[in-house]
């Protein structure tokens, strides 16, 4: 392998990043459903978001990436600390972890696992590989094109499902209607 | 086979000084470290000398000396408060969530770090440009909530925990104040000759650059205003005075920071100062033009470049003069020799970099540099004289101002300076329909 | 091994359901509703990565449009359950999920 290859241009160490960040995602994903108290569990699903925009950037969506980060670790895992310190009560510490259909749980899930291991080894060859090696610049452009565009419709839609969802959650939080 | 990897490396390292692209963007990992160690160095730097800075700045506007026993006029305090918060015991406090106890300052140090790979301190002088700079810092900034939450509730006490509830209920509000005041100056980028907007902080001021005018001037005063309710957000969204209700020493005994002692508190404090830089950061490239100079279309030609191209070593010469005259002005008294000896070697040290900025190869590769880092000193500076001016604003009087004040300027800013930014076609296809 | 070290989109897709079967675990066996709406973001979060991936195999954005939509409907449900589960806290005092069997038969 000449050196040159090595510190050749664009995607840099690709295998390496990728198992690095599923790793991380994988540990993140087993340490939320696994921990007892919550605030663990929501520290391990903040690195699980993390990790998931960067494999977002590995994907060449930088806005995803962007949008993630924002939305999903900045906004939406603030509002679960501030339930999980409301709600943490002594009392849930010391219940048991694992509800009591914990196997028929792992059973249903082994059985999904199976579909989906029989899924992508029969059905392997209609995953064309197209490189693609444009690397875009201009993905925002893109995306913003499309949005205000072509999905114009369901982008009003999704600000109005916005409204009712804050509508919805003031009034159920409320002490007295 | 040795000197062909020697060879290959050299080559390699030079490559890309001839490319006009940030490291990042080219590919170069070399170099990508080199400017990664370049900015945390300076970053470290500026933090100290935001500390004595803040000190000395203070004390002045309130008619007082500040620290002037550590060093020759306190120069070494900042090293004195590092080697103090070093030796300092590490408590935790008992029933303490000991894990979130750990995470927590490096969650908010964290966030505060990863915002400089994209700052542009120059055309091709930062570490990458991403396509989505702009909304990258704003996101990665507002990581920093999650920290403070977790530090306290880790810190399993009742001021730490309202202090923590506070300061993030009031950065959660400030930053949607923020990010409108960022759209109308995003949406001013698309008015160049391609059309197309940018993200990205170099296309920002680029973009600036072709339209010939900062956006703080452009729709006068439609940018100005974005740009003020940037600034106010900005100082809300640092927990800094006026709005630092939730860590000042009289209201909650130092907020969500108070179980912290010696080593993460000073991460706490590094955070800070850093998120302050970051901001500033952000207000100077979306407004104030990033790295250009001041006036490049009125005062253009060759001369006034070459004025212009003076003033980052006439700054450190004068500096360096000041530090000349305050140490003539020291006592004459044998205890303060070794003070007197040490502020003429600083000023020394501060002449010697003045000149070197003077040679003609350093001059043009430099003031890029310089003239972003005046124009954050100046926000820097505006932080100090907030905190020694403004009274503190009561917690729902923040929150109401947050939301109910700014949040509808931003709105109608970012309206009016769309309608602006359209006039043009809008009027042609009223006239023409 | 070299089949390992070439990432096409079959490892990403891997990646996404493995996610998956993690939450469903999540969701099938915590017994706290919030460890629960937590694993149900894990769900969408291994959908959304299947989304962008395909979109990158395919060349357009409109799997990333759709991940944008799925993240922002995420957003919007985790509001409101969380808001269902502070009127529920109020009412018995608990985080348990088995508890909630007022109208079992």
């Amino acid at each position: 392998m000449a050196v040159d290859t090595a510190f050749n241009m664009a995607p840099v160490a690709t295998p390496f990043f990728f198992y690095m960040l599923s790793g991380i995602m994988l540990i993140g994903g087993i340490l939320v459903i696994t921990r007892k108290n919550p605030v663990h569990s929501a520290l391990a699903l903040i690195t699980v978001l993390l990790a998931q925009a960067a494999i977002y950037l590995m994907l060449y969506a930088p806005f995803v990436a962007g949008v993630q980060i924002i939305l999903y670790a900045g906004g939406i895992m603030v509002l679960f600390l501030f339930v999980i310190m409301l709600v943490n009560i002594d009392r849930a510490a010391k219940e048991r972890t694992f509800n009591s259909q914990w196997l028929v749980g792992i059973v249903a899930a082994t059985a999904l696992g199976g579909l989906f291991v029989a899924v992508y080894t029969k059905g392997n060859n209609i995953f064309p590989e197209h490189a693609l090696s444009v690397i875009e610049n201009d993905n925002t452009q893109k995306v913003a094109t499309m949005l205000y565009g072509q999905y114009m419709f369901a982008f009003e839609i999704a600000s109005l499902l916005l409204l009712v969802a804050i509508i919805g959650a003031v009034v159920m939080a409320k002490k007295r209607i | 086979m040795g000197h062909d990897l020697m060879g290959q490396l050299v080559q390699y390292i030079q490559s890309y000084l001839s490319s006009d692209q940030t490291p990042g963007a080219a590919g170069n990992m070399f170099w990508v470290l080199v400017y990664i160690l370049a900015v945390f160095v300076g970053l470290s730097i500026a933090v100290i000398a935001m500390n004595w800075l803040e000190r000395k700045i203070l004390a002045h506007m309130q008619v007082r000396l500040g620290p002037m026993r550590v060093g020759p006029h306190g120069l070494l305090q900042p090293i004195a408060d590092a080697i103090k918060l070093l030796l300092k015991e590490d408590i935790i406090p008992a029933e303490a969530d000991v894990a979130i106890f750990w995470v927590a300052p490096f969650m908010v140090v964290l966030a505060a770090f990863t915002v400089f790979i994209v700052v542009p301190f120059g055309p091709t002088h930062a570490v990458t440009d991403m396509n989505i700079g702009i909304l990258f810092m704003l996101g990665v900034s507002s990581l920093s909530v999650l920290g403070i939450v977790m530090a306290g509730w880790a810190s399993n006490s009742h001021y730490p925990l309202i202090g923590a509830l506070r300061s993030s209920a009031q950065m959660v509000s400030y930053e949607v104040a923020m990010g409108l005041a960022v759209v109308s100056a995003i949406v001013m980028t698309s008015l160049n000759a391609s059309g197309t907007g940018t993200l990205s902080m170099i296309g920002i001021v680029q973009a600036q650059q072709e339209q010939g005018v900062w956006f703080i001037f452009k729709f006068f005063p439609l940018g100005l205003i974005a740009f003020f309710i940037f600034a106010v957000a900005m100082v809300a969204e640092t927990n800094r005075a006026p709005f630092d209700l939730a860590e000042a020493e009289s209201e909650l005994t130092a907020g969500f920071h108070t179980e912290y002692s010696g080593f993460r508190w000073s991460l706490f404090f590094l955070a800070e100062y850093s998120a302050m830089i970051a901001v500033s950061s952000i207000a100077v490239t979306l407004w104030l033009g990033g790295w250009l100079r001041p006036f490049p279309n009125l005062l253009s030609g060759s001369t006034w470049d070459l004025i212009f191209s003076l003033f980052p070593g006439v700054t450190f010469l004068f500096l360096a003069a000041m530090c000349f005259f305050n140490a003539v002005r020291m006592p004459k008294h044998p205890f303060f020799r070794i003070q007197t000896i040490g502020l003429a070697g600083f000023g020394v040290v501060l002449g010697l970099i003045g000149l070197v900025m003077l040679v003609p190869a350093v001059r043009i590769r430099v003031q890029d540099i310089f003239w972003f880092a005046a124009k954050v000193a100046t926000f820097m500076y505006l932080y100090i004289w907030y905190r020694g001016t403004f009274p503190r604003y009561r917690f729902d009087q923040l929150m109401q101002m947050g939301w109910k004040v700014l949040l509808p300027m931003g709105l109608g800013v970012l309206i009016l300076t769309a309608t602006a930014g359209l006039w043009p076609s809008i009027q042609h296809s009223i006239w023409h329909p | 091994m070299e089949a390992m070290l070439h990432i096409t989109t079959l490892h990403y897709l891997v990646l996404g359901a493995a996610l998956f079967l993690l939450g469903v675990i999540g969701v099938l066996t915590r017994r706290n509703v919030v460890i629960v709406l937590m694993s149900i973001e894990l769900i969408l979060n291994a959908v959304n990565l299947n989304l962008v991936a395909f979109s990158r195999l395919w060349g357009g954005v409109h799997g990333q449009i759709f991940a944008i939509f799925v993240i922002t409907d995420a957003a919007a449900e985790a509001a409101v359950g969380l808001g269902i589960l502070i009127a529920f806290f109020r009412n018995k005092e608990t985080v348990n999920i088995d508890e909630v069997h007022l109208l079992k038969w």
